[in-house]
């Protein structure tokens, strides 16, 4: 046997197994893939509320005078229109463009910006943070200090301020953020997360997660695991960095120039101007499949019939999933600019089936407004 | 847990399991093998009239996670596939040993018979899994 290398476990990692999840390696740590099955979270996420354990997502912290400064050199948004209480999202580019990983940005204050980042980017991205912020403000790793659980959902917002005793729903927007008390822990509540629907992520202390924790379910969430949050958050077409972006794609090629503001200077922003000038070659699609298969990450992307050259491959899934909610088998993938409008029919490559997948534009599910 | 994997049944280490009756097999996947999958939301099975060998490939599972490969655990000519599957992927993770069938074959080498495993056999092979 290879020898297993050692896997983080977060502070929930007790409450997992009390509720009998199932366990698996994800980006070097053991996290709960599914409780009582994807299909059934990823519905009590659409329909009610649902809770995730996301404490392995990395925190990593700016403060002092020239904080502002040392992120807006890190990411391609602008930093400059955040003010206290708010977040954005944003993804950091290397000096080519290639995207090092995509990210919220959560300003406590003037001088105390938070950036979480992925779990399986955490060395990587520090590592980067700092070397590159050294003169400016250089961060701290604050990962491990913390636990993070998005409540998710939409009965979701009600569920956090009843057990904050604060009418949160209200009171903080969208990608806003505020202090409060569950259970007499103080958490931190963003109304941010990854499902495509309403919800606030709960930045709490590593020791006192459990404590919140338990008041979540307790008051009804179901707790779900990265199974169900990987449906849910492909069916808002939100990228998943390693699968949909990373350092060998572009922001502007992964449909993220909404994200790029290139009046800034930031690492990455020639590269990206350049590309943006010359206009891309290839986009990410999304694609819903118009036969019986499955794309997953990995399968070929074929011309289809009567293109020329018909049968051509012209990119690769990036991810691909049945999608429960919207009752069909969806997609992600690169492919040339000329096969990206809307409308167009590929084939994948499914296990040696052709099966055709037509472009669609935007999310795939978009839940109602309220 | 006997339940889990019926005495009157034959099994394989890729999680297959028939039910041999003359010269006809019923074969199926298990329930440890549907447990594994999680959520199953498409089987494709092989055609009627097919002719296929031990260890082909005769069909799939794709669960909302990933796809697996069935094999064929014994050599025939396929007699029957349960098509209702197609439609209704939950008969098998509500019913692998029954309503969950996959295919009935014809067998060609009964002799491949005594390379199955029994129930006991084989609930040993699945404890060692699980310890890994």
């Amino acid at each position: 046997m290879p020898a297993q290398p050692m896997l983080k476990r977060t502070p929930l990692y007790e409450a997992h197994k009390a509720l009998g999840a199932k366990m698996v390696e994800f980006g070097g740590w053991e996290m709960p893939v599914q409780y009582e099955g994807i299909l059934a979270e990823h519905k009590a996420v659409r329909d009610d509320a649902g809770v995730f354990d996301v404490s392995h997502m990395g925190e990593v912290v700016f403060r002092g005078p020239r904080a502002r400064e040392a992120v807006q050199r890190l990411v391609t948004n602008d930093v400059g229109k955040l003010i206290d209480g708010k977040a954005l999202y944003t993804v950091m580019c290397y000096p080519d463009g290639g995207v090092v990983d995509d990210c919220i940005v959560y300003r406590r204050g003037a001088e105390d910006l938070l950036v979480v980042v992925n779990a399986s980017n955490i060395d990587k991205d520090f590592a980067w943070m700092a070397s590159e912020t050294a003169a400016i403000a250089p961060p701290t790793n604050e990962s491990d200090r913390w636990g993070l659980l998005a409540v998710q959902g939409p009965r979701a917002a009600a569920l956090v301020g009843k057990l904050a005793e604060a009418d949160l729903a209200h009171t903080v927007a969208s990608f806003g953020l505020a202090t409060a008390r569950i259970g007499g822990v103080e958490v931190t509540c963003a109304r941010t997360g990854y499902t495509g629907e309403d919800g606030f992520e709960i930045f709490v202390a590593a020791p006192a997660a459990r404590a919140v924790w338990d008041a979540v379910i307790g008051a009804g969430a179901k707790p779900c695991g990265l199974g169900a949050r990987d449906t849910l958050r492909l069916e808002a077409r939100l990228p998943l960095y390693g699968n949909d972006i990373d350092q060998t794609t572009t922001p502007l090629e992964a449909g993220l120039g909404w994200v790029v503001k290139l009046e800034n200077d930031f690492i990455g922003r020639d590269a990206l101007a350049k590309q943006k000038a010359a206009g891309v070659t290839r986009k990410l699609v999304g694609f819903v499949m118009k036969g019986r298969g499955i794309a997953r990450h990995d399968y070929a992307i074929h011309t289809p019939p009567g293109h020329d050259p018909a049968g051509a491959i012209v990119g690769k899934v990036t991810s691909g999933a049945p999608g429960p909610t919207v009752g069909v088998a969806v997609g992600l993938g690169y492919v040339p600019v000329a096969l990206s409008a809307p409308g167009t029919v590929l084939e994948i490559d499914c296990r040696g089936k052709r099966v055709p997948a037509e472009v669609v534009a935007g999310p795939f599910y978009r839940r109602a407004k309220a | 847990m006997s339940s889990d994997y019926p005495e009157d049944l034959k099994y394989t280490k890729e999680h297959e399991w028939a039910r041999v009756d003359g010269k006809v097999a019923t074969i199926g996947i298990t329930r440890f093998a549907v447990e594994q999958l999680g959520d199953i939301t498409q089987v494709d099975l092989p055609k009627e009239g097919e002719t296929v060998r031990k260890n082909d490939v005769i069909g799939s599972v794709e669960s909302v996670k990933a796809v697996s490969d069935v094999y064929a655990p014994l050599s025939g000519k396929v007699l029957k596939v349960n098509t209702p599957l197609g439609d209704s992927p939950e008969y098998l993770s509500d019913d692998p040993y029954d309503e969950g069938w996959m295919v009935q074959l014809e067998l060609t080498n009964e002799a491949e018979l005594g390379e199955l495993m029994d129930a006991a056999a084989y609930a040993d092979f699945v404890a060692e899994q699980e310890d890994h």
